[in-house]
């Protein structure tokens, strides 16, 4: 196509645009190219000083290696802390409430989108305007109602709040592929006597299992990163994830910046390394989740 | 098939625990939050109905007119940078070698906790050891200035982390929307001689506008509610510089334990969101619907 174009002008402007989109592209390039070092250089240098001493800290140029790297920060802010205690209570929380979510909005979304009755749309209403609530609107009864239920404090009313207000955003991503879905898959299955439940559990839902992983990990993003409803219903350090834990250990080592650097690379590791391995996955249903909103 | 498609005990069981965990955690809680709004409560004592004074209040607290400023001023600094993230998809939808790898990078930051991005930032802001004042002190400057202690600097400081954290995000969404645009009328205009301006312009911005509808309504009403960097990094100081209608509303209830205020400011939270999404669907809407031809 390209050179059609150019045919049509003389030759002395041919090249000299083409110069220019040379020119242009590189600029384009450089442009991008930033914007990529300015979204990774924070985190570098987060790296760089975690494996610093406050003496390296602060006298060495902060893009400058560490003379010897102090991987020492990472085994004292383990070992000192509940670092480890709320590691596990991240992972936990998370696996369950994601496990809960996409269950749960699978049963819903297969209603929705396959079975018929009244009222459907109306259900599929009220999840989607859930989309719009923030949450912090819904924060202070939910303190009060689990303050009467004794459930303050404890992990399930975490896992309650992310399953509801991680319910809309999953089923959103759900629909789609479940309006896709032949109808003739169902039909055979009537036809062979199958019962609604065997179909959902021994076709639909191993049919969907590309989406299902989709929405599990944009999940279990959302899940390890959440702050304020922890923030809110826990208060002993028994029961805190990691994020908020590692707000409230930094708190007590506010001048040990390689402790604290090695406090953060922990928290945030496991998301980096997760994304290192699925990213499409997790670029596509971030894409998913947002557009068709 | 119908019959079997239609079975009212599947159909209960599959939506009925979704859709009472729905009620339970996210609408049962605004209609209190509302209730709970006409009344005077610590959060533990009894509640005192007292109509309509604390809705009053908030229409004449100049602290809660201040943060609301804030939010908006959030949302302004969001909604232009909007226009930066969209050229940056653009440029990078087009035939850029390594663009996959670069929008991945671009992500990185928002897949990160809250929390860690907070305490990153207020490292890189330290006054004497920070990143960004050491750089500045080795150009030259002498008097780098406090970047959050300063009340007319804070917010600004503030809202650089919040593009950080989330351009890759909307980069992505709008490289997405540009992708679905079929490849075929692009190359129909330029076989007409269209430019590539005219190409960005005239097709691409058309056919991407319901995707820059949600992405507007995306980054102005997640502007409105926007609390966690902002709660962990200032907490609202220097004096209220940096407070926003969320971390206003949270001091209210789990500070100051006024849960009657804290409610009336939350609904109105919630108010301020409905709305700021129904006016910028009606500013937004279009009466011709894009076709694919």
């Amino acid at each position: 196509m390209k050179t059609q174009a150019a045919a049509n002008y003389p030759l002395g402007v041919a090249i000299r645009g083409k110069l220019l989109t040379r020119v242009g592209y590189a600029a384009l390039y450089i442009l991008l190219i930033i914007l990529a070092v300015t979204q990774l250089l924070p985190l570098v240098w987060l790296m760089l000083f975690s494996l610093k001493n406050n003496q390296e800290v602060f006298n060495l140029p902060p893009f400058a290696f560490p003379s010897q790297p102090h991987w020492e920060n990472y085994m004292n802010v383990w070992t000192s802390g509940n670092i480890g205690r709320y590691f596990f209570n991240s992972v936990w929380i998370t696996v369950i409430s994601v496990a809960l979510t996409v269950l749960l909005a699978s049963f819903v979304t297969f209603a929705i989108t396959r079975m018929s009755w009244k009222g459907s749309q109306l259900v599929l209403g009220l999840f989607m305007v859930g989309l719009m609530i923030p949450v912090h609107s819904t924060l202070i009864p939910l303190f009060s109602m689990f303050l009467k239920l004794h459930l303050t404090d404890t992990s399930v009313s975490i896992i309650l709040s992310y399953v509801a207000f991680n319910l809309p955003t999953t089923m959103m991503i759900l629909l789609g592929f479940y309006y896709a879905l032949p109808r003739e898959v169902e039909e055979a299955a009537v036809m062979d006597g199958c019962s609604v439940n065997r179909m959902f559990f021994r076709i639909v839902l191993p049919m969907t299992t590309p989406v299902m992983a989709t929405t599990s990990i944009i999940n279990m993003i959302y899940n390890w990163n959440e702050f304020i409803f922890v923030n809110t219903f826990i208060s002993s350090d028994e029961n805190k994830t990691l994020t908020v834990g590692v707000q409230n250990f930094i708190g007590q080592y506010t001048t040990d910046w390689g402790a604290i650097g090695a406090t953060l690379m922990i928290s945030i590791l496991p998301i980096l390394l997760v994304f290192l391995i699925m990213s499409d996955r997790i670029v596509e249903g971030i894409a998913a989740g947002s557009v068709k909103g | 098939m119908e019959k079997v498609m239609s079975n009212k005990l599947v159909i209960a069981l599959y939506v009925l625990p979704s859709l009472l965990l729905l009620f339970a955690v996210i609408y049962v809680p605004i209609v209190l939050t509302g209730y709970y709004g006409l009344n005077q409560w610590n959060g533990i004592g009894p509640m005192t109905f007292v109509g309509l004074d604390n809705y009053q209040h908030l229409f004449t607290d100049a602290a809660f007119w201040q943060s609301a400023w804030h939010s908006l001023l959030l949302a302004l600094f969001s909604g232009i940078s909007l226009i930066g993230y969209l050229v940056v998809a653009m440029i990078l939808s087009g035939k850029i070698k390594g663009a996959n790898l670069l929008r991945k990078i671009y992500l990185i930051p928002m897949l990160l906790s809250s929390v860690a991005i907070a305490q990153l930032w207020l490292k890189m802001y330290h006054p004497t050891n920070g990143v960004l004042n050491s750089l500045l002190a080795s150009v030259g400057v002498h008097n780098p200035p406090e970047w959050l202690a300063n009340p007319s600097l804070v917010l600004l400081a503030l809202f650089i982390p919040i593009i950080w954290q989330y351009a890759g995000f909307y980069i992505l969404i709008y490289y997405a929307g540009l992708k679905n645009i079929p490849e075929t009328l692009m190359e129909a205009a330029r076989i007409d001689g269209a430019s590539a301006w005219q190409i960005a312009t005239r097709i691409k911005l058309p056919l991407l506008r319901e995707v820059i509808n949600v992405t507007i309504i995306l980054s102005i009403v997640g502007s409105l509610k926007y609390f966690d960097l902002i709660y962990v990094m200032t907490d609202g100081g220097p004096n209220g510089a940096s407070e926003v209608m969320a971390s206003y509303m949270y001091h209210q209830a789990f500070r100051s334990f006024d849960f009657g205020y804290g409610s009336a400011t939350a609904f109105a939270l919630l108010l301020i969101c409905l709305v700021a999404t129904w006016v910028i669907r009606k500013v937004t809407a279009t009466s011709d619907t894009i076709q694919y031809s």
